[in-house]
This record gives structure tokens, sequence and C-alpha cells, in this order.
């Protein structure tokens, strides 16, 4: 790696909800100045900023950075918005990587909102404006369709049952008690009430999905010299990775998510990572459906191919486990207010990796994390590792 | 001062267009023909070579909610480190450049397009950009803001109205000798003066019409540019930055984003007098005063200057300092999120002394500055060398 090292010396975020009375640039100042507290900075110590959010549809506000901008500190600095559909919340992340990394800044402020709530009567109806004008939108697709057909592929492939997938809603829902920003937390969920909750798009579920949210979330980040002055508890950027395949959904092996694995793959070669499954303590990977989490651990290369839900049904996966998985809540749990969802795993990572995760600490000691967000159709992966 | 850690350079350039409208092509296969161009350009086979692409380009454009969906396949860049950059055409070259200086690429294509003539409201589109709370309600167009802005413009720099309508002869008849643009014209002070009346003081004339276009860029790693190319044109200093989002509060005078970006850029390439430092200049000309007020943000003449400068010859194709050789948006049309990328090309083929008829003697350095358009305060800025 040619570039400087970089830390994440600060974060904070604001609850998830599902409709909140505060506008986009108000959630971000909401989620900056938490950030910025969080590690006694003041803006006039951060060089540029870094703003994610999801489709413009959702508030049908053109050119959301500039929008967003006020609320992000962002007026008067160099302002750029990086964009991968869900997958935007990590990215953004490695976007403020590579701003320091490149000798470019000291710190940036990265900054992940989202207000889906806007989007009458629900923002499933942006979605339609995901798919190709010409061949898939006049058949009036729904997102939860072709999420239907991702987890029927995979669960045929591997013989796998709603039981075994619905095990990381319970896992996940029950996490997210210890979180205080958490939308969908509940700590007494079991088995059945997912696999009983009103069917969407068969084999998906109501409680197989995480809820539209509204939310933001910031971290602060700053090169290696600036970082240990701040604060520490530097919590280093060790790899980073992303990889968009193919547009043409249909014509992929919908059970294996192949970009996934590639961004883990240069994440891992960036950290020196050889063995992932020893050498990663906790795992952060994109929840917004039950079965994708597997899915996901599958393509990050952290379970063999259509195993990952034993690591949920033994227990592995569990808080206290020996791989920890999604501590935070994830998606399921605390919410998915889409770029703000994957910046939040980011800032678990954060947190978990100080020991500051409270009631949701994964105990030892955990060195090293990875956070993983995944978006577009069905076709980004952005991967990344932080160690402390 | 922050510099790049690496040396880059632009080793090859494409586009397909410019035209008003462009029936025959879909925006994939206009980003085909540009990115094929440029790959051969730069003699590298993108399945073998190419470690990312960003683009930069905006849903409400697109029509496309998650834009960045469509772009790896006509790009040759499945599977690889893909994203997209919403905001101007610079801003992506800059992420392509932090993305190599951080050490995560070697080589990385940059690509934006418009196909404005797709787009049936755009003016109402650029409407959406407007702040939804204090100023949408008043359901005016976003075009009144370049009337009060060059108003402004003009009586305090004392600039009379037919400086700026020199511009636009100036650059239209550039475009006479420019085979990419879409409106070259052979105009009378008297016609540009006495078009309809766009926005009081501005006339039709004076703001540029949108076109179909699609520019793509080869970037590389210092090393790895000079085995690919003798031709290769340096990237000496990048900046960029956003004022403020609300009318109520930003700078009407002096184009404070562009001023920022450029000091920023300046820096980084050790430029102290930029007066004496370009041999030509590639800037935005979206609306006529903006060429004018952007010279003069960017410090190449002082405030009140650059109108006299337009008036006396000495921003000809042969002046003191050629400013928009290609024609600018005037000419060219103006390629909505690619524009600051077509402002790039000109600036690229003319250093590497491939401009034809409107070729600068001896270019060896330029300056290219763009502006996002109405209504933002967000421009950046690229200085270019012959030489690393």
């Amino acid at each position: 790696m040619a570039g400087r090292r970089v830390a994440i010396v600060g974060a904070g975020m604001t609850k998830f909800v599902r409709r909140a009375l505060e506008t986009g640039p108000e959630l971000a100042w909401e989620a900056a100045s938490k950030a910025l507290e969080s590690c006694e900075m003041t803006l006039d110590q951060i060089d540029a900023v870094v703003l994610g959010s999801a489709p413009d549809a959702f508030d049908g506000v053109h050119m959301k950075v500039e929008y967003l901008s006020p609320g992000a500190g962002a007026w008067g600095k160099p302002t750029i918005r990086g964009y991968v559909g869900g997958g935007t919340g990590v990215f953004a992340a490695i976007q403020g990587w590579y701003h320091i990394a490149s000798g470019m800044f000291d710190t940036v402020l990265v900054v992940c909102e989202e207000k889906m709530s806007s989007c009458h009567p629900h923002p499933q109806a942006a979605f339609n404006y995901i798919f190709d004008h010409t061949l898939e939108r006049p058949l009036g697709p729904n997102l939860l369709w072709i999420f239907a057909l991702e987890m029927n592929a995979y669960m045929t492939k591997y013989g796998l049952t709603k039981r075994d997938i619905a095990l990381v809603a319970v896992k996940n829902k029950r996490n997210a008690a210890g979180h205080p920003a958490a939308q969908l937390a509940d700590p007494d969920i079991t088995v059945e009430d997912v696999l009983n909750s009103e069917v969407l798009a068969w084999p998906v579920q109501r409680l197989d999905v995480s809820p539209t949210s509204d939310g933001a979330v910031a971290v602060v980040m700053a090169a290696d010299h600036v970082a240990r002055r701040v604060t520490n508890k530097p919590v280093w950027v060790e790899g980073v990775g992303w990889s968009l395949d193919t547009q043409y959904w249909t014509n992929r092996d919908l059970s294996y998510p192949t970009y996934v694995e590639e961004a883990a793959r240069k994440a891992y070669a960036m950290a020196g990572i050889r063995e992932p499954r020893k050498e990663i303590h906790i795992v952060e990977p994109y929840d917004p459906f039950d079965y994708k989490e597997l899915h996901h651990l599958e393509g990050l290369l952290l379970a063999d191919r259509g195993k990952a839900a034993e690591l949920v049904a033994l227990g592995i996966a569990n808080r206290d486990g020996d791989m920890p998985v999604t501590p935070s809540g994830g998606l399921l749990g605390v919410g998915n207010p889409i770029a703000a969802a994957g910046l939040m795993k980011v800032a678990e990572l954060f947190w978990q990796l100080r020991g500051e995760a409270g009631p949701r600490q994964v105990p030892g000691q955990p060195r090293r994390g990875l956070a993983q967000a995944w978006g577009d159709l069905m076709q980004v992966g952005t991967v990344i590792i932080l160690g402390i | 001062m922050r510099r790049l850690h690496t040396e880059v350079a632009i080793v090859g350039a494409g586009w397909s267009g410019f035209r008003s409208i462009s029936p025959d092509l879909s925006f994939r296969e206009m980003m085909f023909e540009a990115a094929t161009k440029a790959y051969t350009d730069a003699g590298i086979d993108p399945r073998r070579d190419l470690d990312g692409l960003v683009t930069a380009e905006e849903d409400f454009h697109e029509g496309i909610a998650i834009s960045d969906e469509y772009v790896p396949d006509p790009m040759g860049a499945v599977l690889r480190s893909v994203h997209t950059i919403a905001g101007d055409g610079l801003q992506a070259l800059a992420a392509g450049v932090m993305q190599i200086a951080a050490g995560a690429a070697r080589i990385v294509a940059v690509e934006s397009h418009s196909k404005a003539s797709n787009v049936l409201n755009l003016d109402q589109i650029t409407a959406l950009a407007m702040d939804p709370v204090f100023q949408r309600p008043l359901e005016v167009h976003p075009v009144f803001i370049a009337g009060l802005e060059c108003r402004r413009y003009l009586e305090v720099t004392r600039t009379p109205i037919e400086c700026v309508a020199q511009v636009v002869v100036k650059n239209r008849r550039n475009a006479l000798r420019n085979p990419r643009a879409a409106f070259p014209a052979d105009l009378s002070l008297e016609d540009v003066l006495d078009s309809e009346p766009l926005a009081e003081p501005l006339t039709r004339a004076m703001a540029a019409a949108p076109a179909d276009g699609c520019v793509v860029f080869v970037l590389a790693r210092g090393d790895v540019a000079r085995r690919l190319t003798d031709r290769a044109v340096w990237i000496r200093g990048l900046g960029w930055a956003t004022d403020s989002y609300t009318l109520e509060s930003r700078d009407w005078e002096g184009a404070a984003y562009l001023r920022r970006a450029a000091e920023r850029a300046y820096e980084q390439a050790g430029i102290r007098n930029p007066r004496r430092a370009f041999d030509l200049v590639e800037v935005d000309d979206t609306f006529a005063y903006k060429e004018l007020q952007h010279l003069e943000a960017l410090g190449l003449c002082r405030p009140g200057e650059a109108g006299w400068w337009t008036a006396e010859g000495a921003t000809e194709i042969g002046g003191e300092l050629p400013v928009n050789p290609s024609g600018g948006c005037l000419g060219e049309g103006h390629l909505l999120d690619a524009s600051g990328l077509a402002r790039l090309l000109e600036a690229v083929l003319q250093l590497r002394g491939e401009a034809g008829p409107r070729q600068v003697p001896n270019a060896r350095t330029a300056l290219v500055a763009s502006w996002r358009g109405l209504p933002t305060t967000t421009g950046a800025v690229a200085v270019l060398s012959r030489e690393p």
C-alpha cells in the first residue's frame, strides 16, 4: 500500500426511525456534530467532507450533495458524494480513506444521511427506477421480487430451510436490543414470529426484511500524525475493496455474490490477511434481508458455500461466539436508512474495537473487524477492514 | 503543504459526440464508443489492465435511480473497482487520481456523459435542486439566479453587457474550428444582445444549450504512464469546493467556490502567479458572464478586468491568454455532469498538440475549471502540464 496510514478517530449517529421530523440536512448535522464532539474536534479542523446518500428519488431532491452540504459542515470545503447504491455507506468510509491516503487531505468528515420517509406512500416505489428502462421496467418489477428470486436460488442450491435463515433475523433483532439508536430491536423475538409473519413475496416474509428508515451516521477520519494527536485509541483502516458486477443480473448465478468475494480479496490483500476466518474478530456484513447476511459471509470467504447458516445455528455467530456476526443488530434490528446503515456498521466496529460498545460489547478485546455493504442490482460489494 | 503521494497522468482520451441530439445512440453506445477510443488511445486492454472506473452522473439527469448500475458493462469494467460520483466530471477525475495516489489502483478510467436530448423537462429537473422547503414553493425557474448574479457582477465590476456578449461571439466562433462542437456560429454582438431575453440582463444566446456526448479518460500512475506513452498529460494540481447552498447566504460576487478550489490546486502545483502560469484556459461558461467571473476568481486577472480583456481580444486563440479555444460550453454545448470533462478534453488535446486548426502554439501548461451549474455553488479546478 503506497499511501499513508488512515484512522477513524470519531463517530456519531442519530436514532434510526421510521419517520424523522428533522429534514435531511438536520439529520446530517446531528450525526456530524456528534462525531466531531466524540473526538473533541471542530469543523475548522476538517479539511474535506465526503457525503453519502442513496437514490435521490427518495426525497425528490436533485443534486442532493448540495442540499445536505450545509448540515454536513461542508460550507466552503472540498465536498464530494461518492455513490454505489446500497453499498454507499461502507464506500463513503473507503472514500474518506483514499482522500487521506492519497496525501491530498489530513482530516475528512464522512457523513451518510438517508430520509426514506419522504417517499409516499412507500419508498419501494422509487426502486422501480433502478431497473433497466427497456428490458425490465415495463414489467413493473418490485425490489422484493428480485430478492425473493435470489433467496430462493440460495435456499434451493444448498437445501436450506426458511427456519435456517430466520435464525439470522432473530439474532440480529435481539442484538439490537443493546443499541440506543435501534428502530426494530426485539429481545423476545422467536423463530416462529419470523416464520409466521406476513408473506411479502415468497420466500420473503415481513420479518426477513429490514425496515425503511430515516437517519444519519458520521465518522471523522485522520492521517496518522493527526490521529495520534486526537486520540490514544485510533482505529486504523487496514484494508479496503470494492467491486461492481454486470448490470445483467439475470445472467448471473444469484446463489453466490462474486462481487463481494472480489471486494473482500482486495481488502484482505491490502490488510495482509491470509486466513480471514482466524484473523477477523468481528464481522458486520450487510443484512437488509436475513439470507443476505449468510450470502455475504460466504462471499467474504468467512464460511464455506452453503454453510454460513451453521455458524448462526451453532451460536458461533452470536455476540459471545467464536466469530461474532452483526453484534450491532444490523439493518434488521437497528434499521436501514440505506447509506447511513452501511456507515453504522463502520461506526459499530469503531466502538467495538475501542471497547466502547456498552451492552453490545463483544467480549475478548477484539482487535480486527470487517464491515461490508452491498447494493445496486444485487451487483456491488464494498468492504473495509479496521484494526486497533 | 499537502501533495499527492504519486505522480498521476492522463494517458488516454476518447469521446462520443457532441451533438444537440443523438437519436441513433443510446447512452450505453456513447459510453462504448468513447471508452473504446480512450482505451485504444492509451494502448490498454480494459479486461487486462483496468483497475477501476469512476463515473460522474446524477440520477435525475439519467432518469434512473442508482444510475451507477449501468456503467460497468459498456465500459469493459465488470467486476472492477467501479463507483460513481454524484457531481461534476472533474470531481470524478479527482476521485480517480486519489485512488491511484493512495495505492489502490494503477490504471483508472474516468467517464461522464450527457444524454440531455432524452430529458423532456430539463428545466423542471434543475428546479428540483432548489431547497425543497424554502425555495421550491416559489415555483421559479433557477435561471433567475444566473440573471441576478450576472446583474450583480456587472454592477460590482463595472463591466458592460457588451463584454459578456463578446464572450459568446468568441466562443461560438472558436467552435467553428472544432469538429466536436454542437453549436458553432459566426455571430455579431447585436445577434447576441438582441436574442430573446432569458433572465434579465441575460439573453438566450448568453446561455449554453444542452448537448449529448460522452468523454472518457484513462489515468495512470507515473511509472505506468511513462511505459504506456510519450504523450502523457500530467495532473499537477487539483481542487474542488462547495460554497453555500442557500441563496440567502452565498457569495454573489466572486464565485467563491472556484477561488477556493483554485487556491488548493495552485498550492499543489506550486503556482504563485497564476497570471503567467498557463498557455491556455478552459473554463466553465455555462452562462457567458461566468467565463468572466471565473477568470477573475481563478486569479488570472483582477476583478473587473476580464470583460475588457475579452473585448480587446486577449482571450482569443491568438491572444495573450487563450480562453476556451474549444468554444466552451457555449460552442460545444453543455454536457450536464460531463461538462467539466469536456473542458478537460480540450486542454489534453491542446497539450498533446492535437487540437488541429485551433491549436495554441507550444501549449505546455493548461488550467481547467468547472462549475456544476444552476443552482449550485460547487466548482473544481485542474492544473495540467506536458511535463511531470
